[in-house]
């Protein structure tokens, strides 16, 4: 039993259209005053759930089915709605995930501060003021009292976040619940705001619930964690021995998913065999003569590259720069350099990790290769030939079709209105790479296959499918244009740390079975580690760092790098608690 | 703040030498602004006389510099109908037609924003319920239909109100105003509420569903979470974000109002503008036609330009960028 938080048998229902959905079933949480307890799982596990059903904020239509709240040994269920919202602030508060989306902009944040200070105590306005400035001061907001009349937008990230943290604290709560704090976040901001966590839970006494996907997270500042799945307790215990020593199969699995940054793998050991039955009519449905063995024949087919001994793509002194508007039609252009000097090569069949944290320019580089952004100086040479820069660049050039990429975001880059066969062969029918319908379609069907798909999916429309579903379809549609290079821009990033094993297996499996030459982009080093061959560090624009993975990962030769490195959450830290 | 203004400003000179363009254009090519002068006896000398006099024998370029120049000077020409200069008819008419669209604006906002905001948080309340259907039928309905229908009712029926005319006005220098006598605000009521109901509708539905996309933010939900009371959550975070894109729909709004007030005016027969406008086309009387096209434009571009100056007041991410440049 904690002494500030039960939670037992909690069980949270949704109502839908085709019954009763179950969010968390049967649900037991302990916390002790200063103990910051983790909640990890996947997307669907119901995290964010229990967060919101402790602090009373389910989202309508759902309620608790049964279980109870206890805080500091008093049950929360029987409170009236407003006796539940002044709790809010007073004794539980919260923090959200994105620093851009959790401040209000158009107040200042003295404004903010001081609502939330005053609508809990008698404090005047100055008193209010004050506590204000010794709390942004506490949460390492430097020269706090001149920027106490700032708007949200004018903070960094990382300062925002610890604004809001700020205002999450300054009415004292005893629990606070923490929903993906750094997710948003750079590895190094990251870093510091979980060691704020850990400090304020030391001093403070104030015990905190973390919902997270990552397990490096849990892993650096948790004492305790729940592995959840499903709306289901899988295991819990204390951190180091929950992830040390995993007694149950899912967190094994999990464990085994989560990228290592100390060693490379060939492969990763997978798969949360989870995929209910396959064998359906989804299997049955087949096309006439569509295989795996036809696609990988076929794209084998094509002409592939022979590999020279020269780069396959040679990067030289390139410089973007973006241009804002200009505020008078007479005044001077305003212009942020987003690359500047960069030189680097792919090797053909290497895999190149492009390593950055956000603002680095790693997608303006992927960008400038595919002829999406235009470089104001610099060469890009593709086979030993000049490519012609952004728009300069043909339709019909070859490396139109040579050189695919792969998004981050699989919601967003396939069209919505269009099924996955349009989508995937509109690569053949724009290079006309099919003689008939009928091969058109084997060759869809047949590329699924390869991506580990159902072939009937082809019928279907984008929004039927999951974020690792989709991802494997854009694999497919950058495939079937039978390319030389692919770019994938942080390609795994939006999804859960399973489905990321496997689409990262995916790429290797291609990779080695097609000879491709990829540019992987990505600001997770573990990823990173298990793709590359080669890595380089890019850092405001500019080239920290290149040369051979293994040697960077044991030896960085930046100083940069070897922070980057030091501040990324590793599953090694679990040895140290 | 003030390179914004001037920014703002000099676009809008564009956008009236544009309209300006299409005005002078009325004139050249929809009749033959002599033939509608002069009677079926002038002689052929005569009418080339009065074509040399008026210029109209100059080059266009010439002729439209001069059309602007008269323009800016104020000299907006005679009607061809009245004989009247075209300037003192639009004074006189322009009282009426800027404070009907002003109590309908008053009268839109004022019943909108309140309901739109109640429909926002009772999402499923019977009333809410009632609100919306309500006005979904009301922006159905054209507009004369629903003027008909409150003079058959309120006019006819019950002899309540007045039904045509601006009624009594009292004389501020130049300007007639309806606003202090009880005979002018008893017949501004039927037309202003004609010409705001569907303006009422648009503004609570923008501010319905603006309303219920900022209670969906997470910095909606951070509010709740740390306990700030509902009012205050409702109307100092959530209204304010609201705010800023129906800001904009209501100066378009605004706008639309008194240029197209046609209608109403029509219906009501109320002496406005819109009513001017409408005999000047029966009567193909270019000038004020033309002339009414720069002066609909002018109060565009104002209202624009004002709502532009309130996005800077209200939204401090527009205005720190502004000043920042």
């Amino acid at each position: 039993m904690g002494s500030l938080l039960n939670v037992t048998g909690l069980t949270v229902r949704y109502p839908t259209r085709f019954g009763t959905f179950t969010a968390i079933e049967g649900l037991d949480l302990s916390l002790e005053p200063g103990e910051i307890h983790g909640l990890v799982g996947e997307s669907g596990a119901g995290k964010s759930t229990i967060g919101a059903a402790i602090i009373g904020l389910i989202q309508s239509p759902g309620y608790i089915a049964a279980g109870d709240v206890k805080l500091h040994g008093e049950s929360l269920r029987s409170l009236s709605d407003a006796a539940y919202h002044k709790l809010r602030g007073a004794k539980i508060s919260m923090i959200f995930q994105d620093p851009q989306t959790s401040l209000n902009p158009l107040l200042t944040i003295e404004d903010q501060l001081v609502e939330t200070i005053r609508q809990h105590s008698d404090a005047s306005y100055g008193d209010a003021r004050e506590r204000a400035i010794e709390l942004l001061k506490e949460t390492g907001l430097q020269d706090a009292e001149a920027r106490l009349g700032e708007y949200p937008h004018q903070f960094s990230g990382g300062m925002r976040q610890r604004v809001v943290i700020a205002l999450a604290l300054c009415t004292n709560p005893d629990l606070i619940i923490a929903d993906e704090p750094t997710t948003a976040l750079d590895v190094a901001i990251q870093k510091q705001i979980l060691a704020l966590i850990r400090q304020l839970a030391q001093d403070r006494g104030v015990g905190f619930i973390l919902i997270t996907h990552d397990i490096g997270v849990i892993a650096e500042i948790t004492d305790s964690v729940s592995v959840l799945r499903n709306g289901k307790l899988v295991e819990e215990g204390k951190t180091a021995q929950v992830l040390g020593e995993p007694r149950h199969d899912y967190t094994k699995a999990l464990m085994a998913a989560v990228p290592r940054l100390d060693e490379k793998l060939d492969r990763f050991v997978n798969i949360l065999a989870d995929e209910p039955a396959l064998a359906t009519p989804e299997l049955q449905w087949n096309v006439v003569g569509a295989s795996e063995q036809f696609a990988s024949d076929w794209l084998l087919k094509g002409e592939r590259p022979t590999l020279a001994d020269g780069p396959v793509l040679s990067v030289r002194d390139l410089d973007v720069t973006f241009y804002a508007d200009r505020p008078f039609a007479w005044g001077k252009k305003q212009g942020t350099r987003a690359l500047r000097d960069i030189s680097l090569d792919v090797l053909p069949g290497q895999v190149l990790g492009v390593i950055g944290e956000s603002g680095s320019g790693k997608s303006t580089l992927a960008k400038a290769v595919v002829g999406l952004v235009r470089p104001t100086a610099g060469s890009i040479d593709f086979n030993g030939a000049p490519l012609p820069l952004g728009r300069d660049r043909p339709r019909n050039h070859a490396a139109r079709r040579k050189i695919q990429m792969v998004f981050q975001d699989p919601y967003s880059s396939l069209n919505n209105r269009r099924t996955i066969e349009e989508i995937i062969s509109e690569p053949i029918r724009f290079f006309k790479l099919a003689k008939s319908r009928a091969e058109q379609r084997r060759i869809v069907a047949s590329v699924l296959s390869l991506v580990e798909m159902p072939q009937r999916a082809m019928l279907k429309y984008p929004h039927q499918f999951s974020g690792g579903q989709r991802q494997r379809i854009a694999v497919a549609r950058a495939l079937v244009a039978r390319p030389e290079f692919l770019i994938c821009d942080e390609p795994t990033s939006a999804l859960d740390v399973s489905i990321q094993a496997q689409i990262l297996n995916l790429l290797k499996e291609l990779q080695a079975r097609f000879g491709l030459s990829i540019l992987f982009i990505s600001h997770d080093l573990a990823v990173v580690r298990q793709m590359s061959d080669q890595v380089a560090v890019l850092k405001n624009g500019q080239l920290i760092e290149t040369g051979s993975a293994e040697d960077f990962f044991a030896s960085p030769k930046a100083d940069y790098s070897r922070q980057l490195l030091q501040e990324t959450p590793s599953l090694a830290l679990i040895a140290r608690h | 703040m003030a390179a914004f203004i001037i920014k703002r400003l000099i676009q809008s000179i564009f956008v009236m030498l544009a309209v300006s363009l299409l005005a002078f254009a009325l004139f050249r090519f929809v009749g033959d602004p002599v033939a509608v002068m002069v009677g079926q006896e002038t002689s052929v000398e005569d009418q080339e006389r009065l074509r040399e006099q008026l210029g109209l024998n100059d080059p266009v370029v010439v002729q439209y510099t001069r059309f602007v120049g008269s323009l800016v000077r104020g000299d907006f020409g005679f009607s061809y109908r009245t004989r009247q200069p075209i300037g003192e008819m639009i004074l006189e008419r322009m009282p009426a037609t800027l404070e009907l669209g002003i109590v309908s604006l008053l009268i839109s906002l004022s019943v909108g924003i309140p309901a739109g905001i109640y429909t926002a948080l009772r999402n499923d309340g019977v009333l809410a319920n009632a609100i919306l259907v309500v006005t979904l039928v009301g922006v159905s309905i054209p507009t004369f239909v629903i003027g008909i229908f409150l003079i058959y009712l309120f006019g006819v029926q019950l002899g309540w109100l007045p039904t045509f005319g601006r009624g009594d006005v009292v004389e501020i220098g130049w300007w007639k105003t309806n606003f202090l006598s009880l005979g002018g605000l008893r017949a501004l009521i039927l037309p202003a509420i004609t010409l705001g109901v569907y303006q009422l509708t648009l503004t609570m539905r923008m501010v319905r569903s603006e309303m219920q996309d900022v209670m969906n933010t997470d910095f909606i939900k951070f509010a709740i979470a740390r306990g700030i009371d509902y009012r205050t959550v409702h109307y100092r975070h959530a209204l304010r974000n609201s705010m800023v894109p129906v800001i904009t729909i209501i100066g378009l709004q605004f706008g639309g109002i008194i240029a197209f007030s046609i209608v109403t005016e029509s219906v009501f027969q109320w002496p406005g503008m819109g009513l001017l406008f409408l005999d000047s086309i029966r009567y193909v009387d270019i000038p004020v036609m033309s002339v009414y096209l720069v002066i609909i434009a002018l109060i565009f571009v104002i209202i624009n330009l004002t709502v532009d100056i309130l996005y800077f007041i209200i939204d401090p991410r527009v205005r720190l960028k502004a000043e920042g440049s």
